[in-house]
């Protein structure tokens, strides 16, 4: 059905700077079928799928006359695909149809809850020029965006641009998240993001275990409707004062949070302060916010550093977080990545350390021994943990061998 | 026209605006005998016994030289789109009432676009140079009267050397000269660098004409250009503006992606062994070409390296290496910012070269193939590692060849290239126009991978247990095609109308540009 009196519609961007997207209109017509008038940076070379994609998918929505008008700027496939769907729902908001580019094959990995979280980068959700990329910079996540950097008039614009990238853009191997909105208008993100393999749903603004459970009762829901099997895990971000003294209830909400996130912009205005290169004033924030992830067992995440020339200053600011015993950091840029990665990685003292411990570990299994002891020390199970963790950082900082066992 | 299949493969005219060419006959297989061009020969008497060959008005210059329908004139690119010394004169010709005039620039720039209404008009009959922006757009829609030829740098001087091409007047715009003509590029408020690209003119031409800003009393020194091979000089108010040397590409990109492929370049010159001390190497104006500099500063430094000497294109970042001891020189055929003009001026080790010295395919040798690595840009590469600077994968001319021929002679070429800009695939199966044959091309370094020539055992030897991602072209080449949504169709050529055709350095014609269709 479509909205009443509507009958014409714009989406996407155009303008002399806009690389990698397009401008759609789409004029309902009475008659005189489909009428597109396609101006394209690429029309020699891909001119003619232009018009076959845009054909095609009329025909899927039922659109039979109408005057079109695509201006492209070199625009990807899923990018042309969403903002012409997008026009298409903006006329008629009531259907029910999605027009799904097929799910690239190597975007079918899965992740685990302790996956390394040392880096996530942050995608705006409406800019498809800075998707394609993102993952040749190595970060261990990368999050697609529908929250803060999303316009309110454009966010059924993002929905639809960051399905299609779940399901057309490689990431090369990177974890793939997705910050939705805040609740309520969150819950109405999940549907978009939930059928195509999301791994883990960042939830902003996160005040209550309440709002954690909704999440993870509309997840379930989903899951079933559309028979997922692999697992969707959370990470509830605290950006509030009440958030930081709810953080142990809400990193204990469910089986599913794999990692706390502390975000300060939101909470140093919240608690009516502002951000410091010394960070005294979200002190009490962030210690908090370790204890809560630690004793819920799951991974205490540090927020963004937003000086992106700023590497010496980014540097320090994370050997800061790894001495508050964060384990990752948010990036806004790619440049930070390999930062956030050298300086969360091991120091040779605690890589030898590690080994000893791991050796010790190892050597106790094979003599089925319950008790694990380096030299008169005993090590529980947690400091075996860590040990391994440092173990594993350390061989993808290319400090340690894969095979150091055998040297 | 007749067209026949070159060497490289490639379908080419055998004679171009009347005169006969070489079909390209492979890498080094050209080799002309004979003798050099010459000058005709000058008296002293005939010239101002005081020295003073200064003259009221450029108008007044053309007509003591003599210019006439059909001459060849040529104009340098030293201000880049700064110039208003070639506009100037063609308005001066025009306003002459001068037709067919050969314009023999050693580059053209977007700034001289005022100049296609003199090729709509008669005025200039076809351009010898490069043909960048709307001039090549004008061009390659099939509007030009004649048919363009694109050169390189060191191309040029061997045209001009070879007496391929024989030019009547030159005009050289001078930041700096004294009355005699001596002349230099390198002070004067617009102050350009080198001169050396209008070197070969005032060897050759029959009549030379220098336009300055800044008349000093005689001697002008240092000189590039001397007064005795200067007929007139003329001064007027302003040559051009020397902020307009400096381009966006002589700039660092900000790129993360193109930042990934400089450092990628850094560290394979590292780990190939290459950068190693007394070593050198070459970076071209580009954003990725010069942001690997600053990455490979840090290696240097982290080993304790220093450079023999680097080839510009100088840009700030080569004043950097040179004022912090990690090169002992820089030998520069044309300088891309300010810094870079000032330097030249003030240190004696930055020191001016023309395309004789660095390119001249047909010199007792040249610098380009002692450079240990070149770091160049492209639009297109293919499979083979052919690639191409002169169209696009629209089949459009947009820019020139610059030096980027001549340096793929240098012992390790290697190309910076985005893996496709936008929806546009850099790695095609064949590039739309061929500029360097990728025998001569060692490495394609992009951000998803680096592919090396697998010619290049000795490479791909020495990177074996690098952490770098050596990946093979064609792998490369299906995920882009694959991301891009498919094979690009080729652009629709006219082949029957040859509109520009691309020399090798040898001076035989590598390519054939041909006409767009534009319905």
């Amino acid at each position: 059905m479509r909205t009443k009196n509507l009958t014409k519609s714009i989406a996407g961007k155009r303008g002399d700077n806009i690389r990698s997207d397009c401008y759609i209109e789409i004029q309902l017509k009475e008659s005189g079928g489909i009428k597109l008038e396609l101006k394209s940076k690429v029309e020699v070379m891909y001119g003619e799928s232009i018009r076959e994609l845009i054909f095609e998918m009329c025909e899927y929505f039922n659109l039979k006359n109408a005057k079109i008008v695509c201006e492209d700027y070199g625009a990807l496939p899923f990018v042309i695909a969403a903002r012409f769907e997008l026009a298409i729902k903006r006329l008629f908001p009531n259907t029910k149809k999605e027009f799904l580019l097929p799910f690239l094959k190597q975007n079918e990995y899965s992740t685990t809850k302790d996956r390394l979280r040392r880096t996530r980068l942050y995608l705006p959700g409406n800019e498809p020029k800075f998707f394609i990329n993102a993952g040749l910079h190595s970060p261990d996540g990368i999050i697609l965006d529908l929250e803060d950097s999303v316009a309110p008039t454009e966010k059924d614009a993002a929905q639809l641009l960051v399905r299609n990238a779940l399901r057309s853009v490689d990431f090369y191997g990177a974890e793939r998240m997705v910050r939705i909105n805040q609740l309520p208008k969150g819950l109405e993100d999940l549907k978009y993001i939930v059928p195509h393999n999301v791994h883990v749903i960042l939830i902003p603004k996160c005040e209550s275990a309440e709002q954690v459970n909704a999440i993870e009762k509309e997840v379930e829901k989903l899951k079933k409707q559309f028979d997922i099997k692999s697992e969707i895990y959370f990470m509830p971000i605290i950006e509030s004062a009440l958030g930081v003294l709810k953080s142990y209830e809400i990193a204990s909400a469910s089986k599913f949070n794999c990692a706390l996130a502390i975000g300060l912009e939101d909470y140093t205005a919240d608690i009516g302060t502002q951000r410091t290169n010394e960070g005294r004033e979200s002190i009490f924030a962030r210690q908090m916010l370790v204890n809560a992830a630690r004793a819920a067992g799951i991974q205490p995440i540090d927020t963004v550093y937003s000086d992106v020339a700023d590497m010496e200053g980014l540097r320090q600011s994370v050997i800061e977080a790894k001495s508050l015993g964060f384990e990752g950091k948010g990036c806004i840029h790619p440049r930070q990545i390999p930062v956030v990665h050298q300086a969360f990685a091991p120091t040779s003292d605690e890589i030898e350390k590690a080994k000893k411990i791991v050796l010790a570990f190892e050597e106790a299994e094979k003599k089925g021994l319950g008790v694990v002891a380096l030299g008169s020390k005993m090590i529980d199970p947690p400091v075996v943990k860590r040990a391994l963790r440092t173990i594993e950082l350390a061989i993808l900082n290319n400090l340690l061998d894969k095979n150091w066992r055998k040297q | 026209m007749k067209l026949v299949k070159n060497a490289a493969g490639r379908l080419v005219p055998i004679e171009v605006n009347g005169q006969e060419q070489i079909p390209f006959r492979g890498i080094n297989k050209h080799k002309p005998t004979g003798y050099k061009s010459k000058p005709p020969i000058r008296s002293c008497v005939d010239y101002p016994w005081d020295g003073n060959k200064l003259v009221k008005d450029l108008k007044t210059a053309l007509k003591k030289a003599g210019i006439k329908d059909g001459m060849t004139i040529s104009t340098h690119h030293h201000f880049r789109n700064g110039d208003y010394v070639t506009n100037m004169l063609f308005d001066i010709i025009h306003e002459m009432g001068i037709k067919n005039i050969r314009w023999f620039p050693s580059a053209s720039f977007p700034v001289h676009q005022n100049l296609i209404k003199y090729l709509e008009d008669g005025t200039i009959h076809h351009i010898e140079g490069s043909m960048n922006g709307p001039l090549g757009k004008f061009t390659s829609e099939g509007k030009m009267k004649g048919i363009g030829v694109l050169r390189s740098h060191g191309g040029r001087y061997q045209a001009v050397q070879d007496g391929e091409v024989h030019i009547d007047i030159a005009v050289i715009a001078a930041p700096t000269a004294d009355e005699f003509g001596n002349a230099t590029g390198d002070r004067g408020p617009a102050a350009c660098g080198p001169l050396g690209f209008a070197l070969v003119d005032s060897e050759y031409a029959d009549k030379v004409i220098v336009v300055t800003d800044n008349l000093v009393p005689f001697p002008c020194y240092p000189w590039m250009i001397q007064g005795n091979n200067v007929d007139y000089v003329v001064k007027i108010d302003s040559i051009g503006d020397p902020s307009k040397i400096v381009s966006g590409t002589t700039e660092i990109t900000k790129s993360p992606d193109r930042l990934l492929i400089a450092e990628y370049i850094a560290q394979f010159l590292e780990d190939a062994g290459i950068m190693k001390d007394g070593f050198s190497f070459q970076a071209g104006a580009g954003g990725t070409s010069l942001a690997f500099i600053p990455f490979l500063k840090e290696r240097m430094k982290a080993k304790n390296v220093k450079a023999r000497f680097v080839r510009g294109g100088s840009t700030k970042y080569l004043v950097e290496l040179l004022n912090e001891g990690f090169t002992d020189y820089i030998l520069d055929g044309q300088t891309f910012d300010l810094e870079g003009v000032k330097s030249l001026r003030e240190n004696p080790n930055h020191i001016n070269t023309s395309p004789f010295t660095s390119y001249n395919f047909h010199g007792k040798g040249n610098f380009a193939s002692i450079v240990d690595a070149a770091i160049l840009g492209a639009t297109e590469v293919d499979v083979n590692f052919n690639a191409n600077v002169v169209t696009h994968s629209d089949g459009y001319l947009l820019h020139g060849i610059g030096g980027w021929q001549n340096c793929l002679y240098s012992k390790c070429t290697i190309l910076a290239i985005p893996s496709f800009r936008d929806r546009i695939p850099v790695i095609v199966d064949e590039v739309t126009t061929l500029c360097g044959p990728g025998e001569l091309i060692d490495v394609i370094v992009t951000e998803r991978g680096i592919a090396i020539n697998p010619k290049r055992k000795d490479l791909l030897k020495a990177v074996k247990n690098s952490s770098l991602p050596i990946r093979d072209l064609k792998e490369i080449k299906k995920e882009v095609d694959s991301i891009c949504g498919g094979k690009p169709a080729k652009p629709k050529l006219n082949k029957e109308k040859v509109v520009a055709i691309v020399k090798w350095v040898d001076g035989t014609v590598l390519d054939s540009v041909f006409q767009v269709y534009t319905d």
